[in-house]
């Protein structure tokens, strides 16, 4: 590939990629687990109220907990079967959460779709497809699709923006679904541009993953266009190359406003993924119960790309693969770089959850972390140009609440300054105790 | 004397004796057209508080007590807890506020993960302060709700109070003046002030279902609520989830109840509380 490839320019890293491990297994289908436990909350927003109650019967894609008021998701019944408990599970980030276990019933057919003409679809009707499925960006930070598909009448977008960069070491989800429903993910990137009224869409994908690009360009070929202008752009392998304001950088040479919205710069970001997504909520009815999921890492002995139902627990996914391996210490929800270490199995999967990792011991690093040495990697390395050693340092110093002064509340946490310091300074850690104080 | 020597110094003399007048008749008109009228109350008061800057009145530091106490008719004079009783009827001497009753309070870890064998479920490897900890699924205890030992309370308290023993805090009974510090620092939120005449207490702030306690724990509350069944006084009920007594009730009631929550208790983990179990037993004694 003969092109210049676009980036950011501010800061970023090069971790090792790990990609080989499963980039190149074919998305499997887990069989449906024995018990689930749908969380009411996997979303930005409000949690979801129950609307079913012990015991009941439900069907494979009913609407079993939904928001009332506020921002929110519906969340759905992935399996069919009956509602044994409206309990707890526990939650990554939170410990611990509302959740609907439903234990399923094995006799059950499978639900099948059948697609519909979206071309012909008026546009509120598309919109409430992608409500009534309870479609988030599953990128990660789970904010509501139908909100962000309908921006408020000040913001003109003119651009539409496809999150395939997959920066994330480890994590190959995206580059698997791209790979192998590209003509699904351009799909649902028209039918985002027919609710949006644009016609310009561009596609980045980091150059790691050549196979996703040429499958992407041939299906983008392939559909027809309609007026629309769909582009792949190959990126550089960066990392946060992913993160929604470095990406709208790399591909339009726009910098969003500190604290501002991807609206302010007249685009929207959306996950390859949330795309697929939206186009098996509009054409299929289909809500968003199952999940492509990336399990890595050295520490499990088969790794897989799987595709399993919302609130699999990991133990049940664990035992589908084979088991962990020796030497396993510590397992991760996410990405390494974002995800958060969970120290129980009985976690489910959520729409949200891109990978599980299964990292042994020679994989993380565990020395203990000194003092701040003023070298300034950090301060090369953050993408936002941030001071992460400053916010150390004034939190070890127990003065939280004046750190907003080195840009706190910009960060979002991409781990580089963590990641080059050479100190093994806890620094996104120092940065979310300084959110969490500076807020109060 | 040479008279150029003499008419030089009268003439020094006579230029700076101007000078000096000058000045002083200035800095007399701006000291009286500028004066602050300072409420020598305020001096007053602010001589007899502790003088911690502990800050449990609620107030930011001393002088700002201080000046509320004395202009505010709503403050009352009983907020200065490092100063107890004592600074209390001063306070309300100087600012003519009656003293509604001093009670010592001190504050209380209700947590008792040691005893219970609440082992880990990870390791953690992070900043070691508790609200770091936390942020790591709550913390490397097997029990959500568990002390998480890294002594954010014992490092804020204005008073060194509160010693780290084994990963746990302990208080020391007569230093601890109940001035909330700790309460407000502790990420848990498991620090509870109780005044130090209570009879009674629960050390546990689980507020899980009884199999997820025993399953962690082995004394934990398993929130069976017997408690607030068998109070004759009706000084104990759920908020929150966990146990909470109304002290001021339990006292009043006293010792005719026998403690009989603590009796009933099936986990025991309903309690007399520190030295008030002779106290009661002597009561009790003489009651009979």
């Amino acid at each position: 590939m003969n092109r210049e490839l676009l980036t950011f320019p501010k800061g970023g890293i090069h971790p090792p990629e790990h990609k080989e491990i499963s980039e190149h297994l074919q998305i499997e289908r887990m069989p449906i687990p024995a018990e689930v436990d749908i969380l009411l909350q996997q979303h930005f927003g409000a949690p979801c109220s129950p609307l079913v109650k012990k015991k009941d019967i439900v069907n494979e894609g009913d609407v079993i907990g939904t928001v009332s008021a506020g921002l929110g998701a519906s969340v759905h019944a992935s399996v069919t079967g009956t509602v044994k408990n409206i309990g707890t599970s526990p939650h990554p980030t939170s410990v611990k959460a509302p959740s609907i276990t439903i234990l399923t019933d094995t006799q059950a057919q499978p639900r099948t779709y059948g697609p519909a003409d979206w071309k012909a679809m008026p546009r509120d009707e598309m919109l409430s497809r992608i409500k009534e499925a309870g479609i988030v960006g599953i990128g990660g930070a789970g904010f509501p699709t139908h909100v962000k598909l309908a921006p408020p009448p000040a913001a003109k977008v003119d651009t539409l923006l496809l999150n395939g960069a997959e920066c994330e070491p480890y994590l190959t989800t995206d580059h698997r679904l791209m790979l192998e429903s590209p003509g699904d993910v351009v799909g649902g990137a028209s039918i985002i541009l027919r609710i949006l009224g644009i016609n310009e869409c561009k596609i980045g994908i980091e150059a790691n993953k050549p196979a996703a690009i040429d499958a992407m360009e041939k299906a983008v070929k392939e559909a027809s266009s309609n007026g629309q202008r769909i582009s792949v752009v190959p990126l550089k392998v960066k990392y946060p190359q992913g993160s929604e304001k470095q990406l709208i950088q790399s591909l339009t040479g726009r910098k969003v406003p500190g604290f501002g919205l991807p609206f302010d710069v007249s685009v929207i970001v959306q996950n390859v993924g949330t795309a697929k997504a939206v186009y098996d909520a509009v054409c299929l009815a289909k809500p968003l119960y199952e999940k492509v999921v990336t399990i890595s890492g050295k520490g499990i002995s088969r790794p897989a790309n799987l595709l399993v139902r919302i609130g699999t627990r990991l133990k049940d996914i664990v035992e589908y693969l084979g088991g962990t391996k020796n030497g396993l210490a510590k397992v991760v929800m996410g990405g390494p770089m974002m995800g958060f270490a969970i120290p129980t199995l009985d976690v489910p999967v959520m729409k949200t959850t891109s990978g599980v990792l299964f990292l042994t011991e020679d994989e993380i690093d565990l020395s203990p972390h000194g003092h701040c040495i003023r070298c300034g990697w950090c301060l090369d390395a953050c993408p936002m140009g941030l001071s992460p050693n400053e916010i150390g340092v004034y939190v070890e110093a127990g003065r939280a609440e004046d750190t907003s002064q080195f840009g706190l509340f910009e960060c979002f946490e991409c781990g580089c300054c963590a990641f080059v310091c050479p100190a093994r300074r806890p620094l996104v850690q120092f940065i979310r105790l300084a959110k969490m104080k500076a807020k109060k | 004397m040479d008279p150029v020597l003499l008419k030089l110094a009268l003439g020094g003399l006579a230029v700076l004796g101007c000078i000096g007048l000058f000045f002083g008749v200035g800095l007399a008109m701006a000291a009286h057209k500028f004066a602050v009228e300072g409420d020598p109350k305020v001096e007053e008061v602010l001589e007899v508080l502790a003088g911690a800057q502990c800050g449990g009145c609620g107030f930011a530091g001393c002088e700002a007590y201080a000046e509320a106490v004395v202009h505010d008719p709503n403050v009352p004079p009983n907020l200065c807890f490092p100063g107890k009783a004592e600074v209390a009827e001063m306070v309300a001497e100087i600012t003519g506020k009656k003293v509604t009753g001093v009670q010592d309070i001190i504050a209380s870890v209700r947590c008792s993960r040691i005893e219970g064998k609440v082992g880990k479920r990870h390791k953690y490897t992070g900043h070691p302060s508790c609200a770091g900890a936390n942020l790591a699924f709550g913390g490397p205890f097997a029990c959500q709700y568990a002390c998480v030992g890294f002594g954010d309370c014992a490092e804020s308290c204005p008073f060194d109070a509160i010693t780290m023993k084994d990963g746990f805090p302990s208080v020391d009974p007569d230093t601890c003046v109940g001035c909330g510090t700790c309460v407000k620092a502790c990420p848990k939120k498991i620090i509870e002030l109780i005044p130090k005449a209570a009879r009674v207490w629960v050390p546990c702030s689980s507020k899980d279902t009884g199999p997820a306690v025993k399953q962690v724990c082995e004394v934990g509350c398993i929130s069976c609520k017997l408690c607030v069944k068998v109070c004759p006084a009706k000084a104990v009920s759920f908020e929150g989830d966990i146990v909470k007594i109304d002290h001021k009730k339990c006292m009043e009631f006293g010792p005719d109840c026998k403690e009989i929550c603590v009796e009933k208790c099936p986990r025991h983990i309903f309690r007399y509380y520190r030295t008030s179990k002779s106290e009661s037993e002597t009561l009790r004694a003489v009651a009979a």
